[in-house]
């Protein structure tokens, strides 16, 4: 039991979780985005309802989900950790003068954009997990089955200005957080191989930019339709 | 060349410290780093003022004992030790901003001088391999492929100088304690405390109040020997691989 805690415990083991929780969270993010796409099919919300009522009843679904959010808490409370022992790591006194150049800037910020990537995890939890969940929803009904309408509250929030500048700034640092965080989770897990170390860093960037801008596309389209 | 330098002045590990500005009127573009602090140096003594202390030994760049965060990057603008650093790197007129490594791991001794015993027990706690020196072995005895020697012999080359930490947002010192690691993993002769090591030496670096790496790169780009972040990699499945597979044997003392 002791190797166990002290596996954990480590800078290394700690980084592990990290690296775990974000491939996962990778993986969460390319099964959200596949749901989220049937907003744009012009069906009046019909295949985006029956998909949210399948998600948010399927027991199995409901299992993965809780696992989800007990991942991103992990990454969360993990990422606090390591940041702050970086930062008590550079000791009392810091740098006068730093050089940027020889580092990218997205992984030098990966906790800022870990925070903006939080703040919008709230938000979207409050408006629309929570009004799935716990709030008073309108139903529709397709082939005498009712439905609960998410289709129309999200096309709501999707017309509103601010709502949708917002989802589309906080899609960016998403984005910035995998153009670094993919690749780099697969170095802290020490799969690092000069035949697949190419394959994984343009997989990670055409990653990092084309969920991203496809999470971004559905409110913008659907705010000027 | 004419030069304005700004350099870290501490008195002592308990003192404050802070940036004091010299001029220097006549620099030999061929003069190393080191060097013109020399010059610098041998005018403070003739004014009767206190020298700038700062680390250095072979200045041929191989004892890793240079140091110097020189305008935001450790060793100056080259991938190179500051030995090796020449003033032909400057401009006429330059500002330069000598700071000394900062981590909480290497302590300011005085001015520009760092404590950096923390490598030497990170050493300590795995970096060997245990063999009876007897006479020399014959050549070729145990085979080891070239691709695998020079990927030791690069690992190999650390000069344990801490351009890494010093690089490092985090003053992490996994390309440190990686290279390390990564020269006896890769060759027959670590194999027998491949395992130990790993855990041993990862785990004095954790003591020693290192960052974790959040695998941006830098140390790879500052590292005037061109250690390459492949080695950490190598660190984490050693380390992890160690953590869930090794095991302790209890031999009793009345068997037999
Ligand atoms: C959709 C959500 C998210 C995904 C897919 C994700 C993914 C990742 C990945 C793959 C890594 C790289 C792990 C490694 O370097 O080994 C990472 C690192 C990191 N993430 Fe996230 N993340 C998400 C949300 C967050 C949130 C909400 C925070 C909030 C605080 C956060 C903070 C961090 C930090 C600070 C790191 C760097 C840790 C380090 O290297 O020391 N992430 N993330
Ligand atoms: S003084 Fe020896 S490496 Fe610079």
């Amino acid at each position: 039991m002791k190797w166990f805690l002290d596996l954990f415990s480590s800078t290394l083991g700690r980084k592990l979780m990290m690296a775990l929780t974000g491939l996962f969270l990778i993986l969460f993010l390319a099964v959200h985005l596949a749901g989220n796409l049937q907003l744009l099919k012009d069906d009046g919300g019909r295949s985006f309802n029956i998909y949210a009522e399948f998600m948010s009843t399927n027991p199995l679904i409901q299992i993965v989900s809780k696992g989800n959010f007990a991942f991103i808490l992990i990454h969360v409370i993990w990422a606090i950790m390591l940041t702050s022992k970086n930062k008590s790591a550079r000791g009392p006194v810091g740098y006068a003068e730093a050089s940027g150049k020889s580092s990218h800037w997205t992984s030098r910020n990966m906790g800022i954009l870990g925070t903006l990537v939080l703040v919008f995890i709230v938000v979207h939890l409050k408006d629309f997990w929570a009004q799935m969940h716990f709030g008073a929803m309108p139903t529709v009904d397709y082939d005498g089955t009712s439905y609960r309408d998410i289709y129309s509250l999200v096309n709501e929030w999707f017309n509103v200005g601010w709502y949708v500048a917002l989802y589309v700034f906080c899609m960016a640092a998403v984005g910035f957080h995998l153009y670094h965080g993919f690749a780099s989770a697969f170095q802290t897990l020490g799969l690092n191989h000069l035949k697949y170390n190419g394959l994984i860093q343009v997989v990670g960037r055409a990653f990092a930019i084309i969920v991203p801008l496809l999470f971004a596309a559905i409110p913008v389209l659907m705010f000027f339709n | 060349m004419k030069l304005t330098l700004k350099i870290w002045r501490q008195k002592g590990a308990n003192e404050n410290g802070g940036f004091k500005t010299y001029t220097m009127d006549h620099v030999s573009p061929d003069m190393s780093f080191l060097e013109m602090l020399d010059v610098l140096n041998d005018s403070l003594v003739l004014k009767g003022e206190e020298p700038v202390h700062f680390d250095h030994d072979c200045r041929e760049g191989i004892c890793g004992m240079c140091s110097l965060y020189i305008n935001g990057r450790p060793h100056g603008p080259l991938q190179t030790t500051t030995c090796q650093l020449h003033m032909r790197s400057f401009t006429d007129g330059q500002t330069i901003t000598i700071e000394p490594w900062r981590a909480a791991a290497f302590p300011v001794v005085r001015d520009l001088v760092v404590d950096r015993s923390a490598f030497d027990r990170i050493q300590r706690a795995g970096g060997f391999i245990s063999v009876n020196t007897g006479a020399a072995p014959d050549a070729n005895e145990i085979l080891v492929p070239k691709k695998v020697a020079d990927e030791a012999m690069d690992a190999a080359t650390c000069i344990g100088c801490g351009a890494c930490v010093a690089a490092c947002k985090n003053a992490s010192a996994m390309l440190f304690v990686s290279a390390k690691v990564s020269q006896y993993a890769l060759l027959p002769q670590g194999q027998p405390e491949r395992k130990e090591r790993a855990e041993r030496m990862v785990a004095q670096m954790d003591a020693e109040g290192f960052g974790a790496c959040t695998n941006t790169g830098a140390c790879e780009a500052e590292c005037p020997k061109g250690i390459k972040i492949t080695n950490i990699a190598r660190m984490n499945r050693e380390y992890f691989s160690s953590m869930f597979t090794n095991y302790q044997v209890e031999v009793g003392s009345d068997a037999g």
